[in-house]
């Protein structure tokens, strides 16, 4: 008999994101992963500010709230604190890339043995559509309205790539743009887990994501404008991956 | 026997499943849903429970299990 | 067994023995020393070190640790104090007890290395948003930091309120003999919300309790209303140094009141009846001892190493104006003897003005 496909046990029946919003996918997989593996019981989720928030509340595991861009270091305290606990961050652009990029990197650098999930939707949501380091050359923003210029506030950030200098196991770019890419996705965040269940050290997987709502675009075409847009400038892939960069 | 469950009052009515289903089996709705969503249907008629709009949906509005 | 120790080793080895298994910092004089000693010493206990990239970093790896139950340390000075003040809001709002060490030096911004006590509003009134303070320790000996740091997590954890002990440089740096306390053990997973994963339990949740726990509006004020209360009603301590029959009170915490101490005891054999009030918690400001002032009493100093003059505020708050309040701010200096009584016989003939 052929597998059900049901609703992950730790997933809440409703959640707050808007409609067509890649955190409630995201979530979802992530619940999957964990339950596939067996380690539900075990995660603890380190989140922060910003979209990303409403994870503890659709994700039902373990859950502490950092400050805003600290989920990192936080995470890195709860590592120390449970060596046995199943650690991941979820984090959106703003959150990572912006306020807490000291603390993103530096949980890489120290090859700390947790996942790291990156929401990238190239703004920041929860407050409105405001630039964010990850916003696209001339896309609008609340706070670019005319267009990003980026003369002025710098190219689209990387931080996968910045990532990927780091002596970390593995980190890769993935995208909810249609359902082949979902599948990978999934299987990058599962690959996310394994190695920290393996005690491989820090992977991070960046997922390009849509907001309909601060793009001001109908859901299907945010998901198209990932995929026929947004991946342009955001190439996806694995960056790293330590067990076949030492081969 | 596969049979594809939608819990209607999930569904916020973005449309990706629409878009991303391989036989063009699902629509909106005639009926608004309890938060006033325009709740995807799916046309048993076309559907071949592959499971995409499981693995698509970000609001958990798909189960597709054994009868 | 008395052992000679420096106050900021004397500090992070009393940590330890009370159970401190988590420290994260970054080197700032002049408490480096903690960073130091707890970097090697934690590893031989089985806890974990982590020297931060930044106290922003450091604070928010002891937020995640004190989450799962763990007791945990952090310290620093100055600007790098200012940048805990983000993870002291964080960890008040969630409720979880920790231990800060702050070992004050002078002067805003980057300021001195030399010792002050200038610190007192930010540690005191609270240095991030909101409603809240910190229980505040100011020992005045190397000895009495030790007794204060067991006391401080006991206390933190009833309340589930970071605690400061806050000293200012001198007591940091210099040696002096003491007793170490027993090494005890410390559970995590003895408080019902410390974070281990489900384990088949309901989600446990970190974060501002007025999200999950104290959801309206009249609750969450009920809840930090009774707190606190509890705090300033229960926690006060204090020494009096011959105030019974005083002339003068000199209120004096921390090094200060040890200078002050031998000032007194100068100015009595000289005939001045001076005494003094030596706050030991600075939250709660232990007002009680203020409460019966004698008779003959001309007025209370506050004597303090900062510019402004920074307790004194809370010392007008405690003496109601019953009696004048005299501010002695002496800056970076800790004058000598001489000068001091020299001040106090001006005070009682009337020569100096009162705040």
């Amino acid at each position: 008999m052929a597998k059900n496909l049901v609703t992950p046990k730790l997933i809440s029946e409703f959640n707050r994101f808007c409609p067509g919003c890649g955190h409630g996918l995201i979530a979802k997989m992530i619940a999957q992963v964990l339950e596939e593996r067996g380690v539900e019981d075990d995660a603890i989720q380190v989140y922060a500010v910003g979209c990303s928030c409403f994870i503890s509340t659709v994700i039902k595991a373990d859950s502490i709230q950092a400050q805003h861009g600290r989920a990192p270091a936080v995470a890195s305290g709860v590592r120390r604190a449970r060596p046995d606990a199943v650690v991941y961050t979820y984090q959106g652009d703003g959150d990572a890339a912006a306020i807490g990029l000291s603390e993103s990197l530096y949980a890489a650098y120290r090859n700390e043995n947790t996942t790291a999930i990156f929401v990238n939707n190239g703004v920041f949501g929860m407050t409105g559509g405001q630039m964010a380091p990850t916003t696209l050359e001339g896309q609008k923003t609340a706070t670019s309205i005319y267009g990003r210029n980026t003369e002025l506030t710098g190219q689209p950030f990387k931080l996968a790539e910045l990532i990927a200098q780091m002596p970390v196991a593995y980190v890769e770019r993935c995208s909810l743009a249609n359902a082949k890419l979902i599948a990978q996705t999934k299987r990058a965040i599962g690959k996310a887990f394994d190695n920290q269940l393996a005690g491989k050290g820090y992977s991070f997987v960046e997922i390009l994501s849509p907001c309909p709502t601060n793009w001001h675009m109908d859901p299907v075409k945010a998901y198209k404008k990932l995929e026929e847009v947004v991946a342009e400038e955001y190439k996806l892939g694995v960056l790293k991956d330590s067990k076949e960069d030492s081969k | 026997m596969k049979k594809l469950v939608i819990y209607k009052n999930r569904c916020k009515a973005c449309g990706f499943c629409i878009d991303q289903c391989p036989k063009d089996a699902l629509s909106f709705g005639e009926e608004f849903n309890d938060s006033g969503y325009a709740a995807v249907v799916s046309d048993e008629n076309l559907c071949i429970k592959c499971g995409t709009c499981y693995r698509v949906c970000p609001d958990s509005v798909f189960e597709l299990i054994e009868e | 067994m008395r052992t000679l120790m420096k106050g900021n080793d004397a500090v992070s080895e009393a940590a330890i023995r009370a159970g401190c298994r988590f420290f994260s910092g970054y080197p700032i004089t002049p408490q480096s020393e903690i960073v130091e000693y707890m970097s090697w010493r934690l590893d031989e206990v089985g806890g974990s070190f982590v020297q931060s990239e930044s106290e922003l970093s450091g604070i928010s790896m002891i937020y995640g640790a004190a989450a799962c139950g763990l007791r945990t340390m952090g310290s620093s000075s100055g600007p790098g104090f200012d940048l805990i003040q983000e993870g002291i809001g964080y960890i008040v709002s969630a409720e979880l007890p920790t231990l800060l060490v702050d070992v004050v030096r002078y002067g805003n911004g980057l300021g001195e290395i030399v010792p002050a006590q200038s610190d007192y509003w930010q540690v005191v009134k609270n240095g991030a948003h909101g409603d809240y303070h910190c229980l505040v320790f100011a020992p005045a000996s190397v000895q009495e930091a030790v007794d204060l740091v067991s006391h401080a997590y006991d206390k933190s954890e009833e309340y589930l309120n970071p605690a400061i002990l806050y000293y200012d440089g001198a007591i940091g740096q210099m040696m002096e003999p003491i007793v170490l306390p027993e090494m005890k053990e410390h559970d995590p997973d003895q408080f019902a919300w410390s974070i281990k994963g489900r384990g088949g339990e309901p989600q446990k949740q970190v974060t501002s309790k007025c999200y999950y726990e104290y959801t309206t509006p009249e609750s969450y004020v009920e809840n930090l209303r009774t707190k606190y209360a509890a705090i300033e009603k229960n926690e006060q301590m204090w020494e009096s140094y011959l105030t019974e029959d005083a002339d003068l009170i000199i209120v004096a915490y921390g090094i200060m009141s040890r200078t002050c101490k031998e000032a007194i005891n100068v100015a009595r054999k000289q005939g001045l009846k001076v005494g003094m009030i030596r706050p030991i918690t600075l939250y709660p400001y232990p007002v009680n001892a203020f409460a019966s002032l004698p008779d003959n009493l001309k007025g209370v100093v506050s004597v303090e190493m900062s510019a402004l003059g920074q307790m004194v505020e809370d010392v007008r708050l405690a003496v109601n104006g019953r009696k004048p309040v005299y501010n002695y701010a002496t800056g970076k200096m800790i004058p000598d003897t001489e000068e001091f009584i020299s001040y106090v016989k001006n005070v009682l003939e009337g020569k100096e003005e009162s705040v």
